[in-house]
Parts: C-alpha cells; sequence; structure tokens
C-alpha cells in the first residue's frame, strides 16, 4: 500500500512537471512573440521592449522555465517584492501573485464542488439505486425519464432560466455571490444556493441513470445469484453485496468529475458570475496572462492526478480482489 | 461491450431469434438456413425499436435544417447578420422599443421574425438558430471523425504490436489524459489562434474554428484508443487471426481484414456518444468566451448571450435552449438504441 501510494505520487510529480513543461513552451515558445500577445492590438515598439524587460522574457527560454519552476519550490523574488514557496509566478495582467490569487478564488469553487457533490451523490445515486430496486415501478419509469430529460438540459441553460424565476422575476432570491462562511454562513449558505443546485442538478441526472444501470447489471451477477439461491432475502443481498459492485464504475467517474470541477466550475461560474478558478482560467485566457494560466492549469492537473490515486485507493477498499500493484 | 463472437457465428444467431422476421416455412425435407452479416441482424434490430428509429429521424431532421440554413433562412426572409433594429432599412416596420426590448409577445415573434429577434440589436433569432447550429453540427463531425481516426490507429497499433509501443503509447494516453480538459481547452485557444495569426490583427472566423479543431483533437482522442486497443487485445489470441497468421497474411492485410471489421461494433457505439459531447464542447467554448466571436452566428454564443439577456427578455433563450435540449435527448437515446441493437444482451 505505502510502496503504491510512493509510487504513484513520484509519477504524478513527473506527469505535473511534464504538464508545466508543455503548457510553458507551447507559450512562450509559440511563433508568436509572447510580449506582443500581451501588449494586444495598439503596440508601439517601446512598449513591447518595456514588457519584455519587465516579464523578464529577454532571458533565455530554457532560464525562464527554470525560474518558474524552483519558484514553486524555493520561491521567487520580484521587483515588486518576494513571492514565497510555492510561488507560480506573478500575474502579466494584474501584478498579484498566482499562488495568493488562487487560494483567494478557491473557497468558492470548493463551495461549489463539495455542495455540488453531496447532492448528486445523496439524491442521484439513491434515486438511482432506488430505481433499481423497483425496477418497472412508476418510481423506477419517472426517475428515468426525469433523469434522461434533465441530462439534456446545459447548466448555461438551467441557469438563466433558475436565475429568472427566483432573483429577477419573482425577487424571492438575492443574485447569487459568495461569501466567506467564516464572516457570514447564512449569507454564504444563500449566497451558494443556486448555483450549486442547478450545477448538482445536471450531475444528479448523470448519477442516477449510471447508478441504475450499473446495479441492474450488478444484480444480474452470479454472485447474486448465488447468495439469492442460499435462501438470503431480496433486500439483504441488495444491500450488502450488490451494492458494492455497483460502486466501483460510479467512484471513476466521481472521481474524474470531482477533480475537474475542483480545477473550475468554468460553466456554473459564468453563469452566475462567481469568482471561482474556472473564472480565473478564462480571464487568463483571454488577458494572454502566461503565469496565471500556469497556475490554474497545474493547480487542476494536481487534483486529477491526485483524485487518480484516490480512485485507485477507492476499487481496492470497495472490492478486496484488486490488489494495488 | 459486444463480444466479437457474435460477429462471426451470423448463421445460428438467427435460430435464436425466430422472431426477427417471418422465415419461410421449410419445404418438406429441407431446411433453409439464411446467413446474415452482423450488420444486417444490427439493423433488423434496430429497426424494431421505435424510440431509436424516432431520435435517428430527429438527429437527421437536424443536420437537414442545418445543411439547409440558407435556404430556410430565405424562407423567413431574414438572414443572421443584419440588425434590424437598428439598420435604417428597417425603419418602418420597428423591432424594438425605446429601451431596446423586443415589441410584441415572447421577444418579438412575428410573421418576419418567427422566434423572436436579440434585444438591443434586433438580429433575428431563427436565422442565428439555424446559421448556429450548421456551424456547431459540421464542426462537431469534423472533429469527432479526427479524434475517431486518430484514436482507432494509435489504439489498433498499441493493441495489435503489443511490447514497447504499446507501452509508450499507453504512457502518452496517460499523459494527456492528465490535463484539465476544460482549463487546456480555454488556456490553449489563444495560443494557438497565435501561430497563425499576428495577434495585433484580427482573427478571421475559419482561423478560429481551426484553432478549435486542433485544441480538441488533441486532447479528444484518448477514450478510443483505450477502447479500440483493449478490444484487439482480446482479438489478437484468437484463433482466425492466429489461421491467419499461419496462412501468410501480412500485418496489414490482418488489421484490415480480420481485425477492424470486429472493432467496428464500439466504435460506432462510441461515435454516437462522442458526437454530441464535441458539439457542447463547441459550444461551450463559444459561451466562455474564446471560441467564436462576435458576429459569427453560432450556438453556443447564443447562450452566452441568452445569460446576459436573461433579466430583460428571457424568451431569447427560449428556442435555442428547446432546440438543444431535443436535440441532446435525442442523440443520448440514440447511442442507447444503436448500443441496444448491436448488443441485445445489455438491458436497460
Amino acid at each position: 500500500m505505502l510502496q503504491f501510494i510512493i509510487r504513484r505520487t513520484v509519477g504524478a510529480v513527473v506527469t505535473l512537471f511534464l504538464i508545466g513543461a508543455v503548457t510553458f513552451f507551447l507559450f512562450v515558445a509559440a511563433p508568436s512573440d509572447y510580449a506582443s500577445l500581451a501588449c494586444g492590438k495598439d503596440c508601439s515598439p517601446q512598449r513591447l521592449e518595456d514588457i519584455r524587460q519587465a516579464l523578464g522574457l529577454n532571458l533565455p527560454i530554457t532560464q525562464q522555465f527554470w525560474d518558474f519552476m524552483s519558484g514553486i519550490f524555493v520561491g521567487r523574488d520580484f521587483p515588486t517584492g518576494h513571492c514565497t514557496a510555492p510561488c507560480l509566478g506573478q500575474s502579466f495582467y494584474s501584478g498579484e501573485m498566482v499562488w495568493s490569487t488562487i487560494m483567494d478564488r478557491f473557497p468558492t469553487t470548493l463551495t461549489l464542488t463539495a455542495g455540488g457533490a453531496v447532492v448528486f451523490l445523496v439524491v442521484g445515486v439513491g434515486a438511482g439505486m432506488i430505481a433499481a430496486y423497483r425496477r418497472g415501478s412508476v418510481v423506477d419509469k419517472v426517475a428515468t425519464s426525469a433523469s434522461m430529460v434533465l441530462s439534456s438540459f446545459q447548466i448555461y441553460l438551467l441557469g438563466p432560466i433558475v436565475l429568472w424565476i427566483f432573483v429577477y422575476s419573482t425577487g424571492w432570491m438575492e443574485n447569487p455571490g459568495y461569501v466567506p462562511i467564516t464572516q457570514d454562513p447564512w449569507g454564504w449558505f444563500v449566497g451558494m444556493l443556486l448555483p450549486t443546485l442547478v450545477m448538482a442538478t445536471i450531475f444528479t441526472a448523470q448519477y442516477t441513470r449510471m447508478a441504475r444501470s450499473s446495479m441492474i447489471e450488478q444484480l444480474a451477477e452470479e454472485h447474486v445469484r448465488t447468495a439469492r439461491a442460499k435462501g438470503m432475502s431480496r433486500k439483504y443481498v441488495f444491500f450488502r453485496y450488490a451494492w458494492r459492485g455497483a460502486l466501483i464504475p460510479i467512484v471513476t467517474v466521481l472521481g474524474i468529475d470531482l477533480s475537474s470541477m475542483l480545477g473550475g466550475a468554468v460553466v456554473t461560474e459564468l453563469t452566475f458570475s462567481l469568482q471561482g478558478i474556472g473564472r480565473l482560467a478564462v480571464d487568463g485566457a483571454i488577458h494572454k496572462d502566461l503565469p496565471m494560466t500556469m497556475g490554474v492549469m497545474l493547480f487542476g492537473a494536481f487534483f486529477i492526478l491526485i483524485f487518480n490515486i484516490l480512485t485507485d485507493i477507492a476499487y481496492a477498499w470497495i472490492d478486496p480482489r484488486v490488489r494495488l500493484s | 461491450m459486444s463480444s466479437p463472437a457474435k460477429a462471426e457465428g451470423s448463421g445460428p444467431s438467427v435460430a435464436l431469434e425466430p422472431e426477427l422476421e417471418p422465415v419461410p416455412e421449410p419445404a418438406k425435407g429441407e431446411t433453409t438456413l439464411e446467413g446474415r452479416s452482423p450488420g444486417q441482424l444490427m439493423w433488423q434490430r434496430f429497426k424494431r425499436d421505435r424510440t431509436g428509429v424516432v431520435c435517428a429521424a430527429t438527429v437527421i431532421l437536424y443536420f437537414v435544417i442545418a445543411l439547409a440554413a440558407p435556404l430556410l433562412t430565405k424562407l423567413s426572409g431574414t438572414d443572421p447578420y443584419t440588425l434590424y433594429g437598428q439598420d435604417p432599412t428597417y425603419q418602418d416596420s420597428p423591432v424594438l422599443d425605446d429601451f431596446g426590448l423586443p415589441l410584441g409577445y415572447f421577444g418579438g415573434l412575428s410573421g418576419s421574425h418567427w422566434f423572436g429577434v436579440e434585444p438591443q440589436y434586433g438580429r433575428d433569432v431563427f436565422a442565428m438558430l439555424v446559421y448556429g447550429m450548421r456551424t456547431s453540427l459540421f464542426m462537431a463531425v469534423g472533429i469527432t471523425v479526427l479524434m475517431m481516426v486518430t484514436g482507432i490507429v494509435l489504439g489498433l497499433i498499441g493493441g495489435y504490436f503489443g511490447g514497447r509501443t504499446d507501452y509508450w503509447i499507453g504512457r502518452v494516453t496517460d499523459f494527456f489524459l492528465a490535463f484539465p480538459q476544460q482549463l487546456f481547452f480555454i488556456a490553449f485557444m489563444p495560443v494557438v489562434t497565435a501561430f497563425f495569426v499576428d495577434p495585433r490583427e484580427e482573427t478571421p472566423t475559419y482561423l478560429r474554428a481551426v484553432a478549435m479543431l486542433i485544441v480538441l483533437w488533441l486532447l479528444g482522442w484518448m477514450g478510443m484508443a483505450r477502447l479500440v486497443r483493449s478490444t484487439v487485445l482480446s482479438l489478437r489470441e484468437r484463433e482466425f487471426v492466429e489461421a491467419a497468421k499461419v496462412s501468410g497474411a501480412s500485418p496489414w492485410r490482418i488489421v484490415r481484414k480480420e481485425i477492424l471489421p470486429n472493432v467496428v461494433t464500439p466504435i460506432l457505439v462510441q461515435f454516437t456518444y462522442t458526437l454530441p459531447s464535441t458539439i457542447l464542447t463547441i459550444a461551450f467554448l463559444s459561451f466562455a468566451g474564446v471560441g467564436f466571436v462576435e458576429p459569427t452566428p453560432d450556438w453556443g454564443r447564443l447562450f452566452a448571450n441568452g445569460a446576459k439577456y436573461t433579466e430583460q427578455d428571457p424568451a431569447f433563450l427560449f428556442f435555442p435552449g428547446l432546440a438543444l435540449v431535443i436535440f441532446v435527448l435525442a442523440f443520448n437515446l440514440l447511442g442507447d438504441s444503436v448500443r441496444d441493437a448491436f448488443d441485445p444482451k445489455s438491458g436497460r
């Protein structure tokens, strides 16, 4: 187990390094001069030179890359001040430190992810399991068709509809926004309620469908039939044996979903004008802000790799036959 | 996933499903056994699935609408670029009020503007929608085909040749899978665009399309490669491949004649699932503001604008949204039907 974690962690660090390298060199070594990207449409040669100087773009590319990578571990010094480790550089656009900006925005994204996950795991997986248990019943039919229709909706479509119903036309709720939970727990809850629920609705529908089909598949397995043949009740077999196996595909998708959400719930954040990691990525891309983009990419990739490892550990925990080797 | 066994034994499976087609009563003493290809079997099963047929018809209808967009807008007499609210030519028939909001009911529905008009500019929603569908659908088909072909080729190579080749293709696949997909799409659109055009100049629309194609392609082939590889791995050890090898067939011939026909099923099923998700990704890029920009009509851009107008004019989103929900729903159901048709064992 420990060996597995160590080996996978080393692999993850190497992958992160490679992702950083690819992102960096694609950005910097792109035939278009990076400074002119940052400078925009109306750019004088003098200003271009200034930008180059300020961004350290006159240094050799390998030197720039080394500065960036080593900064993550030991910190860096900028003309505007020191950046403590983990230093992801300084934004070209706003001049702020990338790491502190990310940490600033992260609670919003974390709230969305955690709140959404609670809803779609409890409601979605629960509904799917019940539908599978009562296959063919009215409950099953309602759950199946509702999830089918809802999963065809998109956040950018459901979001405006919900906003219009609850905020614009009736005024029942304030425009959503993030308030730190430490400051005002109630404000935090109310402010994030609509975005979280809208995002969770779409995911709930997908998880219902998945949990149902995976459970039905499990119920057709031989070990389930054997248990039933031994005289165990349907309920007992369902809750003791079948659900364990049904969890495997759910955990796989959950790992992917959570990691991508933590790296920025882009659509939800844009739809509800929240300032999260995803918004940061979009702004970084639009302003051609290399350090910010690098930072967000590495941050997102970090979650993907962590959740890959966690998913594999979860497999071993769910199914004792799985060996971590 | 369907097993290759089905693909081979077409004879016996006919006998297993007598209700498939009324087999003519065998004449006295002789039995007629008719061979059917897996494709024919699949088609027969699919035809009986009413949901599947309706959904297939819906999807085809969308493609026809997209193809016939210029024709349809000629019928409605509108086009997606004219600002009916600001153009002095249309002063006699105003579509917007003093606040820039559509006149009339439900976003300004009228005989000349079937789906209403856009607030502020007064552009025709119907024309923007059909042209936007055209952009999205055809780009998505191109990108999906490209992703599929890449995945199939890499999966075939890795699965068939195995060993070191397979190992390295696997590592590259893992590496690409570790990229945060959405963030990558957003971050690399400007970079890829910068490869083609000086950032100080306006980017032509076709270059945006090319940039989108490259970005989506780069991160879209891995699922297919893994699927094909695992299927090929199990096929490689089977007797008919060995027989072909023994009889001196070249690797190319074995891949083409023995393996590829047996991988078609999972590829087709995967295709019906990938195409709608590609369409949604293109829409996502435009929604995030890094895909198509004004004034190119695009489905995703309609939603970005719709989100802006919701407070004043919620009706704007109605038709584009309804069209999208029906389309995705039909495509998802179609995917399930195609899967069921190929693999009768998979119960839903």
